[in-house]
């Protein structure tokens, strides 16, 4: 089936604005009687389904969490990408569409790319109104910083914690609308299926988490807005409950899943400490704007830092390796995520990561300290200070640049970073790939759209730093309280859908049945075994580098991972009660699935670019994109033997396709 | 490092809940849920129940996480949520005793998880801004002075964990009320339903059966945010204006 | 009048009452020290005996002593109204761990200060308010008043001779001072009246004042017993 992106034809400026103009619409009256789904409360979400209440349609809202104020939208640090060019420094719409274009390496849709960038000034504005307290000049105007290798100043932040505050505005306008009546929300509740009437998405199966009950929920569409599944690697920055159930649900329901193989690495994480380990935190991005990256030349001054006998600030400048600084000159510190991420794995796989683990960089702010001393000791009138003063001088501007993550920093390690200099690892951070959605939203089952970082859409290979918050408002907020009028506009006969009717009743039983399955396995090895095992395979054989034969091997050792929790895997407990180890193997079954589907993606892609590299497929170290082939979204139809691939292709209007170069 | 950890277990709400104690081994690099983590994967060998508590982003930011230990919710450390709180800060040999947070408001699930629906049902009674998608004005037309918006970020720190109840000796909901009602009321932007929205949040909380504030204090030791119980004297001062400064209600 | 019945009934409102009354149970305090301050000169009751018939015979002092009592009355049960409704907001079961470190030791048990203090109150009233008022007291005879004065000067000295009654004194001025140290600066933070530069000067104020009218007070019956 070749699939039909439905981006509007004519000039690139003009798609949106025209499209929505002359769109059918659903008259007010009509919006009553339609009932929406919406699953998932991150950013996506919650705007989605305020936005939709607002505009009248009956919304019923889902979220596993026990407040919609929970989704992991709210662990954002950085900020929010906005082409308001409010600092007068050569920003436009078109600037940030060819940025996040480039970003991506290539690899997304043009059109809902341009879209995305157009809408990003709304989302400024209604976030001011709703409160969202972003950082202000002293005139009392809106602050913006530099972000992830761009060269204009267009990120707006709230301290480290942007996305909470965008979070806490989206939650705040779907409280209101719960309050209103016309958003019914369902905390609590997990998506474990999507019923599909006549091709039709028309409603879901979730499961009430403190009873264990089934229930049915009919709708006229469903949205699904459930997040990423970084997750798939155990260790990830994203939250524990993060999982790509809603979404795998959809995919076994005929849904694509597009590009799953995209994975965000992202570099400045603390590194792992042992095999308890649950979880990765990330340290800003924006860190490396005064962080040198270095390891030490000699194996000998590794070993001694390994075995505790030297720190850091023992080896001498001239045995320090700042190897980014070294590999790609012109960048620096600064090359975006993905780059810097592999350099950090090269350095490491030869032999000079310097904790115990051997995997871990130091990210050091000596320097910077020293440079901002000396400035700071001018400013006050001393010329010649003493090394003392400088350093005290220079660790006061880093504190008030960064103090919240060094804090955070030594909160987690134990190790002060304003003595000792960072260390630092590549964790997984975010999926730029998802279900499959057309310039809509809605994915190929007609009345099933997906937003945020559940779709695939806007990212291409790679995203770009404080872009994530902005594609979830935007969709939200901007884009799907238009799109989806293209779908109920022609359901305003169809009447209320009925829970009753023997799809809902199949739906119900055959999940009723997965559920007992898994609960009467009774086997050996806990839900929590499998899933670090699942993230040793997939980190290894589909992380941060990959090769055909890894990817074979890897796809064999899931498929045997998977018979294997199917006959010894133990869940405590019954179906009907609160049972967190049964929800948590269910995820944990659809994430190998998933898996197996990321494995067969990235060795059917063929080429190196963005967050898949492929080692066959480099120029002198570097990632080598293969455009004459690979210029098209890979859409799988999930199958158990052999998932089936469906292209999209990409078609480049308005940009030049060019090798990403930072040397 | 051996602990002992005497843990609160209840089936479910109707249960009366009672002490467990368990040995546990940990090392001093786990975060406090990562050792809760190899309790349970030891529960689970045994075919025991693990022991259910409430945790999502373990980086301090989304509020899920909420456990009393040692009489502190979330523990010994300030500004620390659970999940920050490392297992370096106890001793070998320690026993911790661990609870869920006790409020009536906040109706135990099980073990240490509890129902927080009340503070949803507070920020639903008003705790926004009215504004439609779509109807905002450029987000630059009306400046807010630095100072402000810090003050107003500070109050919007809150994470919505609860722990100001928790730590509460009168259970009181007073920190999280006035935290909401004065990052939206300072802002231009919010001060223009102020009023309405600070009687009807405190009207909410009241129902909820949150007990009343008596400035002891320990909300503002134990929050992890750190947020000030100055913004509860704020709440009281537009609260008494509210009501008295208006012509509304009679 | 709906809204005021919302208003008083609501929690914020309660605390306000709370405040409003402590404020002036604490104004009270200060004129009361200073006319007790008269028990100390060497005039054999004189100042203090006449200072008391003055208190009791104006007629808008002893209409300001009704809104007193009121306001004795209404505070305390409106704390114990509190402390109840508080109690029970904190659920069937208690914390097994006490905290430690989050919140002072007055400011956690207000409610027991508080009643310690009426309990003082009914005492010290009982020995001296109540006698007066029945007239059981002797009087004595000063010149340009026409009716003999009640000698309370006389019943306080001849009480403060017993060491059990000055002990007892001395621990409801303790126990006092505890209730202040919380309630003092608590009244102003209730009523909203919060502010960087003020409220450390109020709080100044409140440790200062908790500590020397309770002191006042003490002093008399010390002085009283050991050089009287």
């Amino acid at each position: 089936m070749k699939l039909d992106g439905k981006t509007p034809k004519g000039p690139l400026d003009d798609k949106w604005t025209n499209y929505r103009s002359k769109m059918d619409l659903v008259a007010p009256n009509n919006k009553r009687r339609l009932d929406v789904i919406v699953v998932g409360t991150g950013l996506a979400g919650a705007s989605a389904a305020s936005t939709l209440g607002e505009l009248g349609y009956n919304v019923k809202c889902f979220t596993f969490h026990d407040s919609p104020r929970r989704a992991h939208s709210i662990a954002a640090q950085g900020g929010i990408n906005a082409a308001k060019n409010y600092q007068n420094d050569g920003d436009s719409v078109y600037r940030l569409f060819y940025d996040t274009i480039k970003g991506g390496d290539y690899r997304s849709r043009e059109s809902n790319v341009h879209r995305l960038a157009e809408v990003s000034r709304n989302i400024i504005d209604q976030a001011a109104a709703q409160g969202v307290p972003f950082a202000r000049e002293y005139g009392g105007l809106l602050a913006n910083r530099s972000f992830g290798g761009v060269q204009v100043s267009r990120t707006f932040y709230a301290r480290g914690q942007t996305g909470q505050q965008l979070l806490l505005g989206a939650y705040q306008s779907l409280s209101r609308q719960i309050s209103l009546g016309s958003v019914k929300m369902y905390n609590r509740h997990e998506m474990l299926d999507v019923v599909k009437i006549d091709g039709k998405a028309r409603g879901i199966i979730a499961r009430n988490l403190l009873t264990g009950e089934l229930e049915r929920h009919a709708a006229h569409c469903v949205v699904l807005a459930t997040g990423g599944y970084g997750n798939v690697f155990y260790l990830s920055t994203n939250a524990m409950g993060s999982n790509v159930t809603a979404a795998w649900r959809a995919v076994k329901r005929g849904a694509y899943m597009a590009n799953p193989c995209y994975t965000q690495i992202h570099p400045t994480c603390i590194p792992v400490s042992g095999d308890y380990q649950s979880k990765l935190t990330l340290m800003s991005e924006s860190l490396r704007n005064d962080g040198r990256v270095w390891v030490p030349k000699n194996k000998e001054d590794v070993m001694a830092i390994r075995e505790g006998r030297k720190t850091g600030n023992d080896i001498p400048e001239g045995d320090r390796d700042y190897y980014l600084e070294r590999r790609y000159p012109a960048f620096g510190n600064l090359v975006p995520r993905d780059v810097a991420s592999r350099a950090a794995k090269v350095a490491c796989d030869e032999g000079h990561g310097v904790n115990s683990t051997g995997l871990a960089v130091y990210l050091d702010f000596s320097d910077a300290i020293q440079r901002y001393g000396k400035s700071e000791a001018n400013t006050m009138g001393n010329h010649s200070p003493d090394a003392a003063t400088i350093k005290r001088l220079g660790t006061a501007v880093i504190e008030a640049k960064y103090g919240n993550l060094f804090e955070m920093y030594e909160k987690i390690t134990g190790e002060n970073p304003y003595i000792f200099p960072m260390k630092i690892y590549p964790a997984v951070h975010y999926t730029m790939g998802g279900l499959w959605v057309d310039y809509n939203l809605e994915t190929n089952v007609p009345g099933l759209f997906a937003l945020g970082e559940a779709n695939f859409s806007d990212h291409g290979a790679n995203r770009l730093g404080a872009s994530a918050l902005m594609q979830g408002l935007a969709d939200g907020y901007f884009v799907l309280p238009y799109t989806i009028g293209t779908f109920l506009c022609n359901e305003i006969r169809t009447p209320k859908i009925d829970p009753n009717a023997p799809e809902f009743e199949e739906a119900e039983t055959s999940t009723r049945a997965r559920l007992e399955k898994i609960l009467s396995i009774k086997g050996n090895q806990t839900v929590e075994s499998f899933h670090r095992r699942l993230g040793k395979i997939m980190w290894e054989y589909c992380g941060m580098s990959r090769n055909a034969e890894g990817l074979k091997k890897g796809r064999q050792m899931i498929r045997d991972l998977k018979a294997e929790f199917h006959k010894d895997v133990f869940v405590p407990g019954t179906q009907t009660e609160f049972n967190p180890e049964l929800e948590k193997a269910l995820r944990v079954a659809d994430f190998i699935e998933l898996g197996e589907n990321m494995m067969v993606d990235a060795l059917d892609r063929n080429e190196s670019c963005g967050g898949h590299f492929r080692e066959e497929y480099t120029e002198e170290g570097e990632a080598q994109r293969n455009d004459e082939d690979y210029t098209y979204v890979s859409a799988w139809e999930w199958d158990d033997d052999q998932p089936i691939l469906h292209k999209e292709e990409l078609i480049f209007e308005n940009v030049e396709l060019k090798t990403r170069s930072y040397k | 490092m051996d602990l002992i950890l005497k843990v609160w277990r209840q089936k479910n709400n109707k249960d009366n809940g009672r002490f467990e104690n368990y040995k546990v081994k940990a090392n001093e690099h786990m975060s406090f849920l990562e050792m809760m983590d190899v309790l349970n994967e030891d529960l689970l060998a045994k075919k025991e129940e693990p022991i259910a508590f409430e945790h999502d982003c373990r980086e301090g930011i989304c509020g899920s996480c909420n456990m009393v230990i040692d009489g502190r919710p979330h523990g010994p450390n300030n500004g620390t949520t659970t999940c920050q709180l490392h297992m370096r800060f106890f001793k070998d040999g320690d026993t911790i005793t661990v609870e869920p947070w006790r409020v009536k408001a906040f109706p135990v699930i099980k073990d240490l998880v509890v129902d927080r629906s009340a503070f949803d049902r507070i920020i639903q009674s008003g705790g926004y801004i009215s504004v439609n998608t779509g109807q905002a004005q450029d987000a630059n037309a009306i400046p807010i002075e630095k100072d402000l918006a810090g003050q107003a970020f500070d109050a919007a720190t809150c994470i919505g964990c609860g722990a100001c109840a928790a730590a509460c000796p009168n259970a009181s909901a007073m920190l999280f009320t006035s935290a909401k009602i004065n990052h939206l009321g300072l802002l231009p932007q919010g001060e223009v339903e102020h009023s309405k929205r600070v009687q009807a949040m405190v009207t909410q909380m009241d129902e909820e059966g949150f007990g009343m504030c008596s400035n002891t204090g320990a909300c503002e030791v134990d929050c992890p945010k750190e947020i000030s119980i100055s913004n509860i004297a704020l709440m009281n001062r537009s609260y008494v204006g509210s009501v008295f400064g208006s012509d509304k209600g009679s | 009048m709906r809204w005021l019945i919302n208003f008083l009934s609501s929690s914020l409102g309660q605390k306000i009452i709370m405040s409003l009354t402590g404020l002036f149970l604490i104004s009270f305090l200060t004129v009361h020290l200073l006319g007790n301050l008269s028990l100390l000169s060497d005039d054999g009751g004189y100042t203090f005996n006449t200072y008391a018939y003055f208190m009791t015979h104006n007629p808008l002092i002893k209409a300001t002593s009704y809104g007193l009592y009121f306001f004795i009355v209404l505070h305390a049960i409106q704390g114990l109204v509190i402390a109840l409704k508080n109690r029970m907001a904190r659920g069937a079961n208690r914390y097994a761990v006490k905290a430690k470190g989050n919140a002072s030791f007055s400011s956690k048990n207000m409610a027991l200060l508080g009643t310690l203090v009426l309990a003082f109150l009914f005492i010290h009233m009982g020995d001296f308010w109540l006698r007066m008022k029945l007239d059981w007291l002797p009087t004595v005879v000063y010149e340009g008043y026409a009716e003999p004065i009640a000698d309370l000067y006389g019943r306080v000295a001849m009480q403060f001779q017993n060491p059990l009654i000055v002990i007892a004194y001395v621990i409801g001025q303790i126990v006092l001072g505890l209730h202040l140290w919380h309630g003092f600066q608590s009244a102003f933070q209730s009523l909203g009246l919060n502010h960087p530069k003020y409220t450390p000067f109020i709080k100044g104020l409140g440790k200062a004042y908790s500590i020397l009218v309770p002191a006042g007070f003490a002093i008399i019956p010390i002085v009283h017993f050991l050089f009287k």
